[in-house]
């Protein structure tokens, strides 16, 4: 028998107001892998998330978790959302904020176990927020925010987490500390990982595969078999190259073609 | 002792009922008043206010139990502006205006019908400032259920309630529904206004519900503390309103005695402007400064139509 995906999408579409936003978008993670979900902005990533999570029903298409469909996996998912504005009014603290990843879900009253508070504080350890875990997390930085929300997500033992633009305003530095966090984390706990960005070159050296969105349509496999021109001119229906540079991947449209939805470029015609 | 108690303060039956009850409404208060703060509801609180004046001023003139047209006002009230609008805070912060300006002119006319028809101005007094002197002792144990009952339901949602107050994504992402959580929490927030309605009328109920809250607020790092501060302070605010108004008949010219209602609202603001002193700040960990966080680039302006997707 073999091991059933950790997710499986299965021609996801989904419309909004007669805009199509995804248009038969499959692909498939296993156990462990790290996978970048790279489109420039506003092609569809977040809704693509949200589908996984269940919290958009998509128009046609399925969606399953560990082999199962969306209801009854759903909770093998740990979530990042994007752009969480954490308040610095909000009485918080980052580890109050890891402990909910636990139990905010249970109605009722009931103290924290001794082996919760150790299971958070260890958590707290991993994600390297000891320093901080008593602060308000409203008060942190950006980067450190993100490994708070992290450490929320993994802690209830998700086979799958999802990342929305974790490392969408974040200072360079953060952004490679964030990067090799979530490949440490993930590796360390058998954790797959499916995190999305508008720009494929941090997660580059820790990609396994590749899950390349545009026009709502999607390419999948690793970076070597999908960061072609071949490939992805057929993506975009139009000619794109695609330049290696230093260990740096540039797609490039020729002048003159709409390239605003080319990820890696800037939005401005070379003539 | 003599100097700062009257003589009688210990042994008078409303004194008691009203330290009783006072205490019971400001812990409700307090408790509900923090996840108030927390979710930037203190508008909705207020806006709860004024429909349970509506609904107490419409009891009165029914005959019935201020408490019960305060409480029932507020339900309908809250459970209205939740059914209009919960969808974005633009629509929230409408139907709240549109409720709370209905509700007021129904107060007017009811207030106006129950000063022509008792011909005493007591009831508006009553209704918008509070009586917590004259309660009626055998409203007691209604207080006493309904407070036990709001605490127990906050406790019960606590943890759904917290989390979707730091963000709606994270609590949807668990299956949490908002719907359920807001729905349950406009209900405490209309009972402890009904409550503190009691005590110090429903025009100043949100003294009670947000000042103490928002104090310890700026005072506790985590929410554990945070409300048991805003208890110690709602109860120790109105236990010394009750105990000033008590003596303050003994230096009023009239020899009337003052509003406790004055005394509470006064001591709440004193306690508040308190906690903006620099050593407070100090308390609830924040960084040096209080500026913004470092080693952050300002947000990017996210393309607009993905906005709209979501």
């Amino acid at each position: 028998m073999t091991v059933a995906p950790v997710l499986e999408v299965d021609g996801i579409s989904v419309s909004f107001s007669g805009r199509t936003v995804l248009d038969g978008v499959s692909f498939e993670i296993r156990r462990g892998e790290f996978t970048g979900l790279i489109g420039s902005n506003g092609v569809g990533k977040t809704t693509l998330l949200r589908v996984i999570l269940g919290l958009q029903r998509p128009d046609s298409g399925q969606v399953r978790v560990l082999g199962q469909s969306l209801s009854a996996g759903g909770r093998s998912l740990g979530y990042v959302p994007q752009k969480v504005l954490l308040d610095p009014d909000i009485p918080i603290r980052a580890r109050d904020l890891v402990a909910l990843g636990l139990d905010a879900q249970r109605y009722g009253f009931g103290r924290r176990t001794k082996a919760q508070r150790e299971l958070v504080a260890k958590m707290l350890s991993d994600v390297d927020a000891e320093g901080f875990a008593d602060a308000r997390v409203g008060t942190l930085s950006g980067g450190e925010q993100q490994r708070v929300l992290i450490a929320h997500a993994l802690i209830s033992g998700p086979r799958l987490l999802l990342l929305d633009e974790p490392l969408a305003n974040l200072d360079p530095k953060s952004v490679q500390e964030i990067v090799a966090l979530l490949h440490r984390v993930a590796s360390d706990n058998g954790v797959a990982v499916l995190l999305s960005a508008h720009e494929m070159n941090a997660v580059l050296p820790v990609m396994d595969r590749i899950v390349y969105l545009t026009q709502g349509r999607a390419a999948s496999g690793t970076t070597d078999e999908v960061v072609r021109p071949e490939v992805l001119s057929k993506l975009y229906g139009h000619h794109v190259d695609v330049l290696k540079l230093h260990g740096r991947v540039l797609v490039v449209a020729e002048p003159g073609a709409e390239n605003d939805d080319v990820p890696d470029h800037p939005p401005v015609t070379v003539t | 002792m003599h100097f700062l108690f009257e003589p009688g303060f210990f042994t008078s039956g409303p004194v008691r009922t009203a330290a009783v009850i006072g205490a019971l409404t400001a812990v409700v208060s307090a408790v509900v008043g923090v996840f108030t703060v927390v979710r930037s509801q203190s508008f909705a609180g207020h806006a709860l206010t004024d429909v349970a004046t509506t609904g107490g001023s419409g009891a009165f003139l029914l005959g019935l139990s201020p408490l019960s047209g305060f409480i029932a006002g507020g339900v309908v009230g809250g459970g209205a502006m939740e059914m209009i609008g919960v969808e974005r805070a633009r629509s929230r912060d409408v139907a709240t205006g549109i409720v709370l300006g209905a509700a007021t002119g129904c107060s007017a006319l009811f207030l106006y019908l129950d000063t022509t028809q008792s011909a005493t101005t007591g009831a508006t007094q009553q209704i918008l400032f509070g009586s917590i002197f004259t309660i009626d002792p055998s409203t007691v144990p209604t207080i006493v259920i309904l407070s036990a009952a709001t605490l127990l339901g906050i406790g019960v949602i606590h943890r759904p309630l917290l989390l979707g107050s730091v963000s709606a994504e994270l609590a949807s992402a668990r299956g949490i529904s908002l719907r359920v959580v807001g729905l349950l929490f406009m209900l405490a927030l209309a009972i402890a206004v009904g409550l503190s309605s009691i005590a110090i009328g429903s025009i100043l109920s949100t003294a009670l519900l947000i000042g103490p809250a928002a104090t310890a607020l700026r005072i506790t790092r985590s929410l554990r503390t945070a409300v048991a501060v805003a208890c110690f302070l709602g109860v120790l605010t109105t236990w010394l309103g009750i105990l000033l108004a008590y003596d303050s008949v003994s230096w009023d010219p009239s020899s009337q005695g003052l509003p406790v209602s004055f005394f509470i609202v006064a001591i709440v603001f004193l306690l508040y402007l308190a906690s903006g002193l620099p050593f407070a700040r100090q308390l609830s960990g924040r960084r040096a400064g209080g500026g913004p966080p470092q080693g952050e680039i300002p947000p990017r302006r996210e393309d607009a139509s993905l906005g709209a997707a979501v």
